[in-house]
């Protein structure tokens, strides 16, 4: 058998970009884009979850947890397409497909983010709030100046799993109409037709490379964070 | 100054506190000691709320404990805690550890934080570990970083909760003595401890609790020429001479 990948330097820019500027941004600078909006966007809402999950008010830890829940019981491609129907409706009016996937990307990740983050705090040891709270701090005090950032930084190779996770998630973006990475390489692969192999190959390369320097990055951050000689 | 009336707590069926009536005036110095379950652990962290109390009357610093109307938080802000873990903040140096409550609830501006920690730091003999992280100090030196945490706060009361027990034994010396040193300033303190030494020679009282209730209190000579009830009698045979 053989390969031909000049398939992919003939398409490259169209791998890159997508239209753009003919049209809308596409290929990999929308991949990156989906995927770095939703990543900051699910990292504040797991953290917003994630301490609504530990809250001494019962009913807002019940509901918390339900919601999570439901929504961790739910497969991701369904809250792709609920917001894809959904948000336009409630905003009344047509609405970008890019922006009702990193809602999806967002609510769902969250969810994730969100035990993830109860985890952390529920991993530091009382003892650590107790001398907090025995100096006069405030309990939400003590949570934001000392439990917080010990827990922070414990999670950091959960959250680094869980943004591998949503890289890879917005190919699904390419079931609406997206013109993400994958939608862009199934184009190309429709017009030149013989090349199934070669694109597909290419793109697996792609998701690799970054989801490989995204966890390289965060090595070095876990590593900065350390601030103790144990 | 702390006055304990027919206090009572429970966790679940276990009665840890059994019609608890103390009272310690200011600027004395009460140990509680018993064996391990009495319950002397509860007791003095019931004294800062960590643990509620579910039926009686415990008053601290004129303040009703039972009183829902009582803000606890700035009750604790007058009540330092020692604890056995010494529970320091490792993300934090040695002088954020001890500035860190003070500026954020006294609201004391950062450099007179930092003077007034860093002379703390002196009395307790570790002034040049300011900036090292909890993790580069010993136990002992830990424990003494934990107790300048606590007076960082200016308490009126301090209270420690088995203070030693988690020191190699040739720590224990250095933080006994920080605690006598401030015995000696006049503080109201409540200890927790199977230091006897210490407490034949600070305390101005004993306590001994076993099983929940406190079945004698004592000037230490007493206590310990003439300890009145037989579970009193064994402990001290068992903490003074443990071999036998």
């Amino acid at each position: 058998m053989d390969f031909d990948f000049s398939v992919i330097g003939r398409n490259i820019v169209y791998f890159m970009i997508g239209q753009y500027p003919h049209g809308h941004l596409g290929g990999i600078a929308l991949t990156l884009y989906l995927a770095i909006v939703s990543c900051v966007l699910s990292f504040i809402g797991g953290l917003i979850l994630g301490l609504l999950s530990v809250s001494p008010f019962r009913i807002v830890r019940y509901v918390t947890v339900v919601v999570i829940n439901a929504i961790r019981g739910i497969p991701l491609l369904m809250v792709i397409f609920w917001m894809y129907f959904l948000l336009p409706a409630l905003v009344g009016g047509p609405m970008p497909e890019a922006q009702t996937v990193i809602a999806a990307l967002t609510i769902f990740t969250s969810a994730y983010m969100a035990e993830i983050v109860r985890a952390g705090i529920e991993g530091i040891e009382k003892g650590q709030t107790e001398a907090a709270i025995s100096t006069g701090l405030r309990p939400w005090q003590a949570m934001f100046y000392i439990v917080l950032p010990q827990g922070l930084r414990n999670m950091v190779p959960s959250f680094v799993n869980q943004f591998v996770s949503l890289i890879k998630d917005t190919s699904l973006a390419f079931i609406v109409g997206v013109s993400e990475l994958t939608h862009v390489a199934t184009q190309i692969n429709n017009r030149t037709m013989v090349y199934p192999t070669e694109i597909f190959f290419f793109i697996a390369i792609v998701y690799f490379v970054i989801c490989y320097a995204f966890t390289s990055l965060s090595r070095w951050l876990e590593k900065r964070l350390t601030w103790s000689h144990r | 100054m702390i006055r304990f009336s027919g206090v009572h707590k429970w966790f679940r069926k276990l009665h840890v506190l059994n019609d608890v009536n103390l009272h310690v005036h200011q600027g004395e110095v009460v140990v509680v000691c018993g064996p391990s379950g009495s319950g002397k652990s509860t007791l003095i962290r019931t004294i800062n709320q960590l643990e509620p109390i579910d039926r009686g009357s415990l008053i601290v610093d004129g303040m009703d404990l039972s009183d829902r109307k009582t803000d606890i938080n700035k009750l604790r802000a007058e009540i330092g805690f020692v604890f056995q873990q010494f529970n320091l903040y490792p993300h934090l140096s040695v002088l954020k550890n001890i500035t860190l409550a003070p500026i954020k609830v006294r609201n004391i501006p950062k450099k007179e934080a930092e003077e007034t920690a860093t002379s703390l730091l002196e009395r307790v003999g570790l002034v040049e570990k300011r900036d090292a992280y909890p993790a580069q100090l010993s136990g002992g030196q830990q424990q003494r970083v934990a107790i300048a945490r606590s007076l960082a706060m200016k308490p009126k009361i301090m209270l420690f909760d088995e203070p030693t027990s988690a020191l190699d034994p040739e720590m224990i010396g250095e933080v006994l003595q920080v605690m006598q040193d401030l015995a000696k300033t006049g503080m109201t303190m409540v200890v927790v401890t199977h230091e006897m030494g210490f407490a034949s020679e600070v305390a101005h009282r004993i306590a001994f609790i076993d099983n929940g209730i406190i079945l004698e209190e004592a000037k230490p000579a007493d206590f310990f020429k003439n300890p009145q009830h037989e579970r009193a009698q064994q402990f001290l045979k068992q903490v003074l001479s443990p071999m036998h």
